[in-house]
């Protein structure tokens, strides 16, 4: 616990910085990409900070400043404030109810004069990340007992349940990330199971036809008892829970699905999850319909939107058209190009090579994490390292399947690379939380 | 702890590989594996612009461009720009009112949007154009946008050069030179013979597009644009003031001219009456204008030089002369006693002459154009011993005549001409069920029956005559400039046709002896020039015309034709004016003029007031008159019929006119319309369809 060597390099894992700083700067080249115009005076561009690339630029720094400052810090410094830190992060989200202003249909965002705004979601996930880490590593939770498991689940939920509220629906589910914490903390492999196989069956409720489903659902039912027919003759208890499960399965494929897409989710989120799944959506009402017109803002719509993000990145071909060639990207035919649909840039530019080698980046920077995490000693530390990993890997694949068609238009950054001030900072300072806590390896945090 | 559910660290990392293999499998699939999106990113941002080269310019003998480009201006207008304008003053300049100029906007958002700039009102008049170049600065969003359009300097020669349309899907179809609905394409005369040529060759620029579809810049700094290439000059050998005489001395008359060189084949006029102001089908009045034309009985657009069809009449003679005298059938010392008429068959035919001894030779006999005399030859050539028979003997003597570039095409470099007729021995042996003889056909002997030729055709026989058996094909265009010689479509017409250099030089002599003697004590005394050999021939073509369902037979057709010099002839002429009479009182003067003008570069000031003679004599025949009253009454009563709106009808609705009418369709044409005309109010035009009278004005003529 004694460090006799002050500097503050040591112990620092500067993998994990070099893959920042060079995600940081694909970002600042893709936006300088997606945005610069030609003609326009580079320098000056960086300079008079009006450009885009050049307020990225400048977040960068302010990354950079925090950074350092984090890195100053005691490690224990954030097991100590962590839950002091979740309240505030509550507090910031609460606060955006009286103080929001409205853009691009969200309600989560608190504006600061004209040029600064602050989005309390995404600074949340790192205070949340640190404080569930906190209640996971106290000595007195036992992870096994479902009290535990469902205060923790509370800890990751409260802040989505408050995006929700907010109509910011992608930040809420990046919240579900923190169950891949959980799961390595001992959460029973079942829910993980059930939650996907849930998920499973909303896909399928959608695409499938109603009676067919049923049908398929009492087929495997079906055929689940045939094979499990001699344990079935031993317990009845298992024919109970099969048909238990099948009942439900029919339940929510027959009712609740139906139930939430119509009275629970925005007509304009369901339209965007027909459309990630290749289905044309007929509203139900004129109220809807009308709905999704506003939503729409009269120009651009999300469909519009994901064929030209395809279209951008199919066009690149194996090696791309290069940087600043890109005639989809250049020319504004992709909606929020520089912010969520990013992606599209790089796809377009350099191709399936270069969008793989940028992929391979994020996955080399995931792994990285992970096997930082597992080195550590407390478990305060690796809580948050998963936490960390689990957090920008659902940013990742969300963005990313998004703008390739895989997921419905959520509207979340691609960590590092995305512009945006606060996604950036939020990103590095939870990196560079990590880097402190991994620094300090050799301590028990609690 | 940390050794505590490390297992499930792996499964984390299985969870992070695995979507990061579905998300490349998707890439893979975006990328590699679909070939549309690349499709669909150029068409989403790439615009091939196509870049339109001037057309060639057509230069007369001289240099003198008879067809050539000027700029005119489209008024184009951006919606989205356009803010606060004087609408009143905008639509003042342009002469329509403030209704018709905000549907005009609506119109233009709806086609192109509100970004890109359509075309408000295209080929502005000279006078609307010089209001808007002063003024539209003060009409932000309208921009002025140049267009080549084609001028013909002169407004000659309209049916030789021929105007230029868009294309329509048969040419499209037809010609695979990559043409787009909307391109401009020769449409007749040399605009669509030499098109190849003329259109140059078209250049694409590609340009990016942004979301809103505006243009944005070059597309890979052009590398891959290719540049326009202007369309080739034409040089031809029209003299344009032979032909504008010709076009003069033809006005008011139904008729054509055709001047050519006989040494080369190169035509130095060619005329054709009634004609149009070729510039009236290029600027924006063209859809009216063609509209008119197409509506006119007389069918000014119809090119008569080539697609007239005449009986030669006694122009024929001295071919008839040349196929006898090489057949042996007659010696320059032949004669005939001819006593006013040919009684050999059982038609008499009349001759112009009765004294005795007017065809004592066959020199004679040319010059005061005997009928009797070749009636008799021809027959002798039907009837030459060496066949023994008439049916063998007409082949020959259709091969003759053929030979002599009557009854077929010839292949001059102006599109549609027509064939004519030289009647072979199906033709009779149809309408004489197989009895007949040389006695059946004998006025073919003196240019009439079934002979059908153009005027192209007798014009290119004394071609033959004069350069005594051979001929190039008749063409405009002397050459191509840039234009490889080898490789050329001119090559057809370097070609010397040596079709009758058989028939020795001296026979040649005799006939034109005698068609000498017709300029100097003959018929066309009228066409002498002092100084000058002429060789000449006139025709009266009898001719009978269908007319309102019965054969009616017509006032002559005057032709002539002539070539001269006689010794090392400079040009050949054949002139039909329809329904004039005499040839020598029409046709011979019209045609002398052509030949002084052209050989001596001017004329006597004696002859002027002859031209101010022919040129002031209307010679339009009566029955156009009465065709085009039918044809305009018939379309106003069908209009009527189909609309209810009787204010076109109206003023044809006299009795008197309303008899005629009447008496014209029961007879003939269209029962429902005549028993429609019978039922129409006489004079109550129907209010409820006002709208339909502006329209009515523009097509009614």
């Amino acid at each position: 616990m004694i460090n006799r060597n002050p500097a503050i390099s040591k112990g620092i894992d500067w993998s994990l910085i070099w893959l920042w700083f060079i995600l940081c700067s694909i970002g600042v080249m893709s936006i300088f990409a997606a945005t610069y115009h030609e003609g326009d005076s580079v320098l000056r561009g960086f300079i008079s900070l009006k450009t885009d690339y050049s307020r990225q630029t400048l977040y960068f720094v302010i990354g950079c400043i925090a950074a350092i400052f984090i890195l100053l810090t005691d490690s224990k410094f954030f097991t100590a404030t962590a839950n002091l830190g979740y309240a505030l992060g509550i507090f910031l989200l609460l606060l955006v109810f009286p103080f929001h202003s409205r853009v691009k249909g969200t309600e989560s965002i608190i504006r600061f004069g004209n040029a600064f705004q602050l989005q309390p979601a995404d600074l949340c996930t790192v205070f949340v990340n640190l404080a569930l880490a906190k209640y996971l590593s106290r000595i007195e939770t036992d992870f096994y007992k479902l009290r535990s498991q469902l205060i923790a689940a509370a800890i990751a939920l409260f802040p989505a349940v408050l995006s929700i509220m907010q109509h910011e629906t992608g930040m809420a589910l990046v919240y579900f990330s923190f169950f891949i914490v959980m799961f390595r903390e001992g959460l029973p492999a079942a829910i993980l199971i059930i939650g996907f196989s849930f998920s499973v069956l909303v896909v399928a409720t959608l695409l499938v036809e109603k009676n067919t489903l049923a049908l398929v659902l009492s087929g495997i039912a079906g055929i689940a008892i045939f094979i499990l027919r001699r344990q079935v003759k031993r317990n009845r208890g298992m024919l109970i829970l099969i048909v238990g499960i099948w009942f439900v399965c029919v339940g929510v494929q027959r009712f609740v699905v139906p139930f939430v897409f119509d009275h629970v989710f925005q007509p304009y989120q369901v339209k965007r999850i027909y459309d990630a799944i290749g289905k044309d959506y007929v509203p139900k009402n004129e109220l809807a319909e009308r709905e999704i017109e506003q939503k729409k803002g009269g120009s651009t719509d999300d469909n519009y939107n994901v064929k030209q993000s395809k279209i951008a990145i199919g066009s690149g071909r194996i090696m791309g058209k290069g940087l600043l060639k890109g005639t989809q990207t250049r020319y504004d035919f992709v909606p929020e190009q520089r912010t969520d649909f990013i992606f599209c840039t790089i796809g377009e530019g350099f191709g399936f090579v270069g969008s793989t080698i940028f992929l391979c980046i994020y996955l080399v920077l995931l792994l990285r994490i992970v096997v930082v995490a597992e080195r550590q000693r407390s478990v305060f530390s690796r809580c948050y390292a998963y936490g960390v990993a689990s957090v920008i890997f659902f940013h990742i694949v969300i963005n990313v399947c998004m703008t390739i068609g895989l997921a419905p238009v959520i509207g979340i950054p691609l960590p590092f690379v995305s512009y945006g001030g606060t996604s950036l900072l939020t990103f590095t300072m939870m990196l560079f939380i990590l880097i402190r806590l991994d620094a300090d390896r050799q301590m028990v945090l609690r | 702890m940390s050794v505590f559910n490390q297992s499930r660290s792996n499964i984390i990392r299985l969870i992070f590989i695995g979507l990061f293999v579905i998300i490349i499998a998707q890439l893979v699939n975006l990328q590699i594996l679909s070939s549309k999106y690349k499709k669909l990113a150029e068409e989403n941002a790439l615009y091939a612009k196509r870049v339109y080269p001037t057309r060639g310019i057509i230069y007369d003998r001289n240099g003198k461009a008879i067809l050539n480009n000027t700029v005119m201006y489209d008024l184009t207008v951006t919606p989205s720009q356009v803010k606060n304008i004087d609408t009143g003053y905008f639509c003042q300049l342009l002469g329509i009112d403030t209704s018709d100029f905000r549907d005009r906007i609506i119109d233009a958002r709806i086609r192109n949007g509100a970004f890109r700039p359509t075309t408000f009102e295209d080929l502005l008049p000279p006078d609307i154009f010089a209001k808007f170049e002063e003024n539209i600065w003060q009409f932000p969003g309208f921009n002025l946008q140049d267009r080549p359009v084609r001028v013909y300097p002169f407004d000659a020669a309209a049916h030789v050069m021929g105007y230029v349309g868009e294309v329509d899907s048969n040419i499209m179809k037809r010609y695979n030179y990559g043409y787009q609905i909307g391109d401009y394409v020769g449409r007749s005369g040399l605009e669509q013979f030499y098109e190849r040529e003329l259109m140059g060759q078209r250049g694409i620029e590609f340009w990016l597009k942004d979301n809103k579809n505006r243009l944005v810049g070059h597309y890979e700094n052009k590398s891959f644009d290719t540049p326009a290439v202007a369309g080739k000059n034409l040089r031809t050998y029209m003299d344009v003031r032979i032909q504008q005489l010709a076009e003069r001395l033809l006005v008011n008359k139904v008729g054509s001219v055709v001047a050519i060189e006989p040494r080369t084949g190169g035509i130095i006029a060619m005329a054709s009456s009634p004609d149009f102001n070729p510039n009236d089908l290029t600027g924006s009045e063209k859809q009216t204008n063609y509209g008119k034309l197409v509506l006119d009985v007389s069918a000014p657009l119809l090119n008569r030089a080539i697609n007239g069809l005449y009986q030669p009449g006694s122009t024929y003679k001295p071919i008839g002369a040349l196929i006898g005298l090489d057949e042996g059938v007659i010696t320059p010392a032949s004669g005939y006693d001819c006593h006013g008429a040919y009684l050999a068959c059982s038609h008499p035919v009349k001759c112009e002459h009765k004294d005795p001894g007017h065809a004592a030779n066959l020199r004679l006999a040319i010059a005061h154009s005997c009928n009797s005399f070749f009636c008799n030859t021809f027959r002798l050539t039907l009837d030459n011993p060496e066949f023994r028979s008439p049916r063998r003997g007409l082949t020959k003597w259709k091969e003759y005549a053929n030979a002599f570039g009557l009854g077929h095409r010839i292949g001059i470099d102006i599109p549609s001409e027509a064939g004519g007729n030289i009647p072979d021995t199906t033709a009779y042996d149809k309408e004489y069920n197989h009895s007949w003889n040389s006695c059946t056909m004998v006025t073919m002997g003196i240019g009439q029956d079934k002979m059908l030729v153009t005027p192209l055709q007798i014009a290119n026989a004394m071609c033959i005559v004069a350069n005594k058996g051979y001929f190039y094909v008749p063409h405009f265009v002397k050459s191509i400039d840039d234009k490889d010689p080898a490789d050329s479509v001119l090559n057809r017409f370097n070609e010397k046709h040596e079709v009758l250099t058989h028939i020795p030089d001296n026979v040649y002599e005799v006939v034109t002896n005698g068609m000498q003697d017709v300029v100097e004590f003959g018929t066309a005394s009228a066409a002498k020039i002092p100084g000058i050999d002429i060789c000449a021939k006139t025709g009266t073509a009898e001719n009978y015309r269908m007319i309102r369902g019965r054969r009616t037979k017509m006032k002559s057709h005057s032709v002539f034709v002539c070539f001269a010099p006689r010794e090392d002839p400079k040009i050949a002429i054949a002139v039909v004016i329809e329904n004039a009479g005499y040839g020598a009182t029409w046709a011979a003067p019209i045609g002398s003029l052509l030949l002084e003008k052209y050989l001596t570069d001017s004329i006597r000031s004696s002859r002027l007031p002859l031209i101010e003679k022919l040129t002031g004599t209307n010679l339009m025949p009566r029955y156009l008159i009465i065709q085009q009253f039918i044809e305009d009454s018939a379309r106003a009563a069908h209009w009527a019929k189909q609309t209810g709106d009787s204010t076109r009808w109206k003023k044809f609705m006299t009795p008197s006119i309303r008899s005629v009418l009447l008496d014209t369709f029961n007879h003939v044409f269209m029962p429902a319309l005549s028993s429609n005309i019978q039922n129409m109010p006489m004079d109550k035009p129907k209010n409820n369809l006002k709208i339909k009278e502006n329209d009515s004005d523009s097509n009614s003529n």
